[in-house]
């Protein structure tokens, strides 16, 4: 059994503001049957514009519905602005935490709660915008979701972004499109905490023996698993001259090992500028 | 407290006092190594012994020395494709099906990484093997081959034709194995008519305690060991012998080998198709996953659209009642389970699976109060479910 707090079971079993209201001002329904689990959500205004009344009606899991009835009981007495600032974690955080696989079941309610004043305002029945990029299409997880969510979460496994929106836990097909995108967004977050290196000047010297290592740990290893070698002719500036020797010459794809294999190599290990020339 | 209505005996099963019973003394007073050079433990190798035939007298085996005692069914499962496998030396064909349990997918899936070709076999709507293709399967693959398909579904409880299967494997050359946790124990199985080279049966699904399972090795097959280190089991399975839970486990057989000749098993089936009848007939929009003429007599699998399965069972539990669902929530993962969906059942009806699995135990009591309260939990469900015409 999952490791519930007493106030999912509390929420589960005894859910508040179960229901429709007739002519609400706000309603959205996420989630689907095939997906496992979907929220309706309606909520209406009172005269001083704050949210008098919210009903919801959830197909899912023990934690969904509780996660549910939770929101149901944030929004009411809140103005529409104030509403808009509950995030997921919030919502969790009411009901004293969900496990990391359910933490989606929070999510829902905020997508829920976004569409429902997304629908007030605009009267348009759902927030999906169709020219987004949908990563995931078992659960139909657009990039912006993703991204979202991982910003708001501070996440940096795919794990993590399926245990948050589900994206990535069906059939697995867009996986590494989820790590790209989380690893984008760790990487921008971090060349903005810390500033770039500065480059390290090297001597000739220094750079030529820096990437006859490269070569000697990096990329002859692989050549000659296929009885091939390299060798490093010259060095001018950013210009490596290489040749290809052994079962590697003339080689048709000799063109591609070098720009895949020894370019990413010396990119890495020894400068970003390099460009490499073979003889 | 209210009374516990255990329902999913084939997720684990009540160990039977006698079989506790059984075991106590190997515990207590006989906790000596068989394989030791003095009395004390030497004593305990003729119990041992004993077990060995009581095992194989329950299956159908030709030889006690067939039966192999293992840690676990999953471990007999690995042994069985792994040690066959292994024994070949080259990359060849294994044959299973699409709705087998983890413990034979998983090892086919470390296979396939290793090079060789692994055949899925599906079902259709009601869960029965495709024996159609499985044939053309065996004709369209050379070299070494292995079968792995299970005899009775956990999920579902249907029967594979287990005896066809084999005849077939065995004619194509095969090595056949066949999963039969879930059939053990609710159907007769004679390994004196249905031609498998191996075979895997567990003790916690038949009244033993968990931590026993077994691997019936038919005598000619080329297999290595899997566990190594070890001469028990004849070389086969290195480790000092589980001594209290090898006699638990023949106790269990021998029990099992009783209730299946006196009567019992009919009165599960009974229970179960009054279990079955009445929920159909109280909650409306619900419908049988599985053949329901060619099923194990212990299970119902049934779909109660527009609700999900985990709320349901935890429902359930709060009015004591133990099932159990191939929900995705309920299983821990986000996909629902692979043998309902390899069944194609529609996606309405997927995420609301429940097991209603009985054992002897199982009183009429228990299926009249399983009765009452599961109509109400599915109308409360679906009173919250934003898919149903309220």
């Amino acid at each position: 059994m999952w490791d519930y707090t007493d106030q999912v079971m509390d929420h589960f079993r005894h859910p508040r503001n179960v229901g429709v209201i007739d002519n609400p001002d706000g309603k959205a329904t996420v989630g689907s049957l095939a997906c496992g689990d979907a929220l309706t959500f309606m909520f209406k205004l009172g005269e001083d514009g704050k949210i008098a009344e919210a009903k919801f009606q959830t197909f899912g899991c023990a934690s969904a519905v509780a996660s549910s009835s939770a929101l149901t009981e944030m929004v009411i007495g809140k103005t529409l602005e104030e509403a808009e600032k509950i995030t997921n974690r919030e919502i969790a955080a009411y009901l004293g935490g969900l496990p990391d696989q359910k933490m989606h079941c929070s999510v829902m309610g905020k997508e829920a709660l976004e569409a429902a004043i997304h629908n007030y305002r605009t009267g348009e029945e759902s927030v999906v915008q169709v020219h987004e990029e949908i990563v995931c299409t078992c659960f139909g997880v657009s990039r912006e979701e993703i991204e979202r969510i991982t910003r708001e979460n501070n996440l940096h496994s795919v794990e993590e972004v399926t245990n948050f929106c589900k994206a990535g836990g069906g059939c697995g097909m867009c996986r590494d499109r989820i790590q790209e995108i989380v690893d984008e967004i760790n990487h921008s977050a971090a060349a903005a905490a810390a500033p770039a290196p500065a480059t390290k000047k090297m001597t000739v010297l220094q750079k030529i023996k820096l990437i006859e290592q490269t070569l000697e740990e990096q990329v002859r290893p692989v050549l000659r698993k296929d009885g091939g070698d390299v060798e490093l002719i010259d060095v001018e500036g950013d210009v490596v001259r290489i040749a290809f020797r052994g079962m590697c010459a003339g080689c048709r794809s000799a063109a591609i090992t070098r720009d895949n294999l020894i370019a990413t190599a010396l990119h890495e290990f020894v400068d970003p500028a390099i460009t490499v020339v073979m003889e | 407290m209210q009374p516990l209505i255990y329902l999913d005996n084939n997720a684990t099963t009540r160990p039977a006092p006698e079989v506790i019973e059984a075991m106590m003394p190997y515990f207590t007073e006989s906790w000596g190594n068989p394989s030791s050079m003095h009395a004390f433990g030497g004593n305990v190798a003729r119990p041992v012994a004993q077990a060995r035939e009581s095992v194989a007298a329950f299956l159908g085996a030709e030889r006690p020395e067939e039966i192999l005692f293992e840690g676990c069914a999953t471990e007999a499962d690995n042994h069985a494709i792994f040690g066959v496998t292994s024994a070949w030396g080259q990359p060849g064909t294994i044959i299973t099906s699409r709705v087998e349990h983890p413990a034979v997918l998983g090892p086919c899936l470390r296979l396939k990484e290793q090079g060789h070709n692994v055949i899925e076999i599906g079902v259709n709507a009601e869960g029965l093997f495709d024996l159609e293709a499985y044939a053309a399967a065996l004709e369209a693959t050379p070299g070494p081959k292995l079968v792995s398909v299970m005899w009775a579904n956990n999920e579902t409880g249907v029967i594979f034709p287990i005896q066809r299967i084999a005849e077939l494997g065995k004619a194509a050359g095969a090595t056949v194995h066949t999963d039969a946790v879930q059939a053990a124990g609710k159907l007769p199985i004679d390994l004196r008519s249905v031609p498998v080279d191996l075979l895997t049966i567990a003790g916690h699904k038949m009244h033993a305690p968990k931590g026993i399972g077994v691997l019936y090795v038919r005598r000619g097959t080329r297999m290595k060991p899997f566990v190594l280190g070890g001469h028990q089991e004849r070389g086969r399975r290195g480790g000092t012998e589980n001594v209290p839970y090898i006699i638990g486990m023949a106790k269990a057989c021998e029990l099992a080998s009783t209730a299946l000749t006196d009567g019992s098993e009919k009165q599960i089936a009974q229970l179960r198709d009054k279990l079955e009848a009445g929920l159909l007939a109280t909650c409306p929009d619900s419908r049988v996953n599985g053949c329901r003429t060619n099923r194990v007599p212990n299970t119902l699998n049934i779909s109660f659209e527009y609700i999900e399965g985990e709320s349901v069972l935890y429902h359930l539990s709060d009015r004591g009642i133990c099932a159990s669902s191939g929900s995705a929530c309920a299983a821990g993962s986000l996909e629902p389970s692979h043998v309902i969906r390899a069944m194609g059942v529609p996606f309405t009806a997927v995420h609301g699976s429940i097991r209603f699995s009985l054992s002897r135990y199982t009183t009429e009591a228990e299926i009249d109060s399983t009765l009452r309260h599961v109509p109400e939990v599915v109308a409360e469900m679906r009173a919250l479910s934003p898919f149903v015409k309220h």
